[in-house]
């Protein structure tokens, strides 16, 4: 047994399958950074801090003559979501039902999700984490609800880049709002505002939750660094008559190296 | 025919281990087209001919690469393995210990590539990894 405790859980084969299917179809969806950033990992649950290659001065040393310098690492987050399945309803699992409640495990699924996002895209202070659109030193590039001047706008930031030596090819993150827009909206001629944008990257468009309006990055890779420990699995934290508890877990960091391969485009 | 790729009986094993051992066999049999067109190529005078080899040989690539990228995603320890050999520059040995070194101190108790049973799968990972490439 792991640290998961699964083997705990009063979850049989069949309706652990259901969860693990319901969870990862829930992220696969909502995981916008994986689909644009490096990714290293899953490199395990004991996987305690990322290298980064540098040190700091310490201010003294027990013996006089000795000089010594302390390494800096990046500590891995360990991001947890919990939440609790009926029992009944994993019951009915084993009888064959379709339309098993897992309503839970799906918000849940979506809040870690955006906090990966959050994080990776925005920043998370507290994690010791820098998001690669508030690393970027470019100026911010804002999008309009006027959806005729995204091209432009999208154009803009990708001649940033190209400006600063990035290369290509580009993938657009954008938020669920900005996201909409987007794909509801066809140029003159009827031509998909979606194909233009694609057109103009060479590369993707992902649906962003967590992103204020959206961020061009460069997909050519090196420049974002998210390196992950424990990858996303179920855990189980206890159960009673009536329900199982269980949770999301992940253990991850997020660094830029190289800032100026994003621009932002937030919302005005 | 159709069981011929299963070590095990396939009644006793579970749809993932099912799953793995098609993909395993998938992997196999682009390598061995990547191995004929190669042949095919070193012994073709027309080039037209040898073209169309190539370009058929390049499809094989993609399928070896895509098939194993998937194996990779769903089995941690033989990824953690091979992200210290592949597209790596030095030694290839020296790599290989340190990959078998990494998986040795980092995942003693995960379960078997393959494990017979759903928990704990992928000890206990939803296997989800990079999802670069995919863009919904």
């Amino acid at each position: 047994m792991n640290h998961l405790l699964r083997e705990l859980a009063p979850v049989t084969d069949r309706a652990w399958e259901e969860i693990e299917e319901e969870a990862r179809s829930q992220l696969v969806v909502s995981l916008a950074a994986r689909k644009l950033v490096d990714f290293s990992g899953p490199h395990g649950w004991e996987r305690s801090a990322t290298n980064l290659g540098r040190t700091e001065p310490l201010p003294a040393t027990p013996v006089d003559g000795v000089d010594a310098r302390r390494r800096r690492v990046l500590p891995l987050v360990e991001s947890r979501a919990f939440f609790s399945l009926s029992r009944a309803e994993l019951e009915a699992v084993d009888r064959g039902a379709q339309d098993v409640d897992l309503d839970a495990l799906a918000q849940v699924a979506r809040r870690i999700a955006l906090a990966e996002n959050t994080a990776v895209f925005n920043g998370w202070p507290e994690a010791g984490i820098t998001g690669l659109a508030q690393a970027s030193p470019h100026d911010q590039v804002p999008l309009t609800e006027d959806m005729s001047a995204c091209p432009r706008h999208v154009a803009e930031a990708v001649e940033v880049l190209l400006r600063a030596g990035i290369e290509g090819p580009y993938g657009l993150a954008l938020g669920p709002t900005v996201y909409r827009r987007v794909i509801e909206t066809t140029e003159h001629g009827g031509y998909p505002l979606f194909d233009h944008l694609r057109k103009i990257l060479a590369g993707p468009l992902v649906w962003a939750p967590g992103v204020d309006g959206g961020v061009v990055v460069s997909l050519r890779g090196g420049d974002f660094l998210f390196e992950c420990g424990q990858d996303l699995a179920v855990g189980y934290h206890a159960h009673d008559a009536d329900s199982v508890h269980l949770y999301l877990v992940e253990t991850f960091s997020f660094r830029v190296a190289t800032p100026e391969a994003a621009v932002a485009l937030p919302s005005r | 025919m159709g069981t011929e790729q299963y070590h095990e009986p396939p009644e006793e094993l579970s749809q993932e281990a099912r799953t793995f051992a098609r993909m395993c066999t998938s992997l196999i049999e682009e390598a061995e087209a990547i191995n004929w067109y190669a042949q095919r190529l070193a012994i073709e005078r027309d080039s037209a001919a040898a073209a169309l080899m190539r370009d058929a040989q390049n499809e094989e690539f993609k399928h070896f690469s895509m098939d194993l990228e998937y194996l990779l995603r769903r089995t941690p320890r033989w990824r953690t393995v091979a992200e210290r050999i592949l597209f790596q520059s030095g030694d290839i040995l020296e790599h290989g210990e340190a990959g078998e070194e990494a998986v040795d101190a980092g995942n003693e108790d995960e379960a078997d590539p393959a494990p017979a049973a759903a928990p704990p799968a992928l000890g206990g990972s939803l296997g989800i990894g990079s999802l670069r490439g995919r863009e919904r």
